[in-house]
């Protein structure tokens, strides 16, 4: 009985301890990354090259759920406003809910699943065929030559790519709105104009995904370069990935509305 | 694929991810009708600014000319100091009257300046001497039953 429960406060504390060192390993590749990330800006070509995987190649996943978004919220914002005789404030709600929380959340979740899975697999099966030690054996750092150019694609893409899908879901608001249901052109862009405040709600909003970005990309390089260099390590680093940023995501956002939209 | 055909479409898609950026600020935002220009500050203090908030519009004649910068509270008269930034196209005489007014029947309250026939104009930063506060509901309402109470006595 005595051993049972001895057994299970080791294996509790063991467990607490290794997550703790893989944070403390995290943080310190974090910074390592940010060392060695002269490179990616020096050889723009390199950084270029991955803009291009993560953040070109998830250009139709976040334009097409953008405007599927942007159409649901018109449809639900319609429904409700109508009842309180108020449809022309479906241009406010649509373009806030989008530009606050819905573009940099919603865009930086596929972000993680589409791009954020790839780089883990990609950095984790170099590990796994030792292409990494290879490069180190030739006096290249893998950090420098693949783990930062990786990152700061996924750094710059990720604002960009919710300006879009945020973009994008107006318009698929805008559609079905004005064109569909049509709720008055005018007051939907005006009512809109007057509320949304671009240094309140778009500058917040463009923060937001870029501190995502950050997140997601950093989460990403690590889990690739932490696994295990075997077919179950790396399958089980992807998944770690995406769940590990899915929620970091949605923790940092309940973060970032706490500080930029108290109170006003 | 070949590094001209990476970079133009890294290109593009920059260049779409900026342009978005540009939309949300102009189309969406309010960037293109904020930055008209120089303004001035005026202060006007309130008994009473019921739901003013910071960035309410003021307005004169229903066209917006500025917005409330800054609420705070006199500590030594009680009064609520409200600080507007008027834009500088418009100059008001000094005879101006700040009213605390709310649109609509539930919407957000404003400042409307009801101008008067002064020749002299504020100078930047001073005070609008007169002022009326918000309409609150509470005492609104109070004000009526007390009435009616008064007139049920008179005709006794």
């Amino acid at each position: 009985m005595l051993d049972r429960a001895a057994t299970a406060l080791r294996g509790l504390g063991s467990r607490v301890t290794s997550r703790l060192w893989r944070l403390g390993f995290a943080s310190r590749f974090f910074l390592a990354t940010l060392l060695y990330s002269g490179p990616s800006f020096r050889r723009f070509f390199l950084t270029v090259r991955e803009i291009y995987f993560t953040g070109v190649l998830s250009l139709i996943i976040i334009l097409v759920s953008g405007l599927f978004v942007g159409m649901v919220l018109g449809l639900q914002g319609y429904d409700t406003l109508q009842r309180y005789g108020s449809s022309e404030a479906l241009g406010i709600l649509v373009a806030l809910s989008l530009v606050r929380e819905l573009g940099p959340v919603v865009s930086a979740l596929l972000f993680a699943s589409r791009a954020g899975s790839a780089i883990t697999a990609e950095i984790g099966l170099m590990k796994a065929t030792e292409q990494l030690s290879a490069m180190e054996m030739m006096a290249v750092n893998p950090i420098a030559r693949v783990v930062a150019p990786r990152f700061w694609a996924g750094v710059i893409s990720m604002p960009l790519l919710a300006a879009l899908f945020s973009a994008m879901g107006i318009f698929g608001g805008y559609l079905v709105g004005v064109v569909l249901i049509g709720v008055d052109e005018g007051s939907f862009w005006s009512q809109m104009q007057a509320s949304v405040d671009f240094r309140e709600d778009i500058v917040n909003g463009v923060i937001k995904s870029a501190v995502f970005g950050i997140l997601v990309s950093w989460i990403a390089v690590f889990e690739g370069y932490d696994s295990e260099p075997t077919a179950e390590g790396v399958s089980g680093a992807t998944t770690r990935t995406v769940v590990t940023s899915s929620l970091v995501i949605l923790a940092a956002d309940f973060v970032l509305t706490a500080f930029m939209f108290r109170g006003a | 694929m070949n590094r001209m055909t990476l970079d133009l479409w890294v290109g593009v898609f920059v260049a779409i991810g900026l342009g978005a950026l540009l939309f949300l600020a102009l189309k969406v935002g309010n960037l293109a009708s904020t930055n008209t220009g120089e303004t001035y500050v005026l202060k006007a203090n309130f008994d009473n600014i019921g739901g003013l908030k910071v960035r309410a519009p003021v307005k004169s004649a229903g066209v917006v000319v500025g917005r409330v910068s800054d609420i705070r509270l006199d500590g030594e008269r009680y009064e609520a100091v409200v600080t507007m930034n008027i834009s500088s196209q418009f100059m008001f005489p000094r005879d101006t009257f700040a009213k605390i007014r709310t649109s609509g029947l539930l919407g957000e309250q404003y400042i409307g300046l009801a101008v008067g026939g002064d020749t002299e104009l504020f100078k930047p930063g001073e005070s609008v001497k007169k002022t009326e506060s918000a309409m609150v509901l509470e005492d609104l309402v109070g004000q009526f039953l007390f009435d009616k109470a008064a007139e049920g006595k008179d005709k006794k």
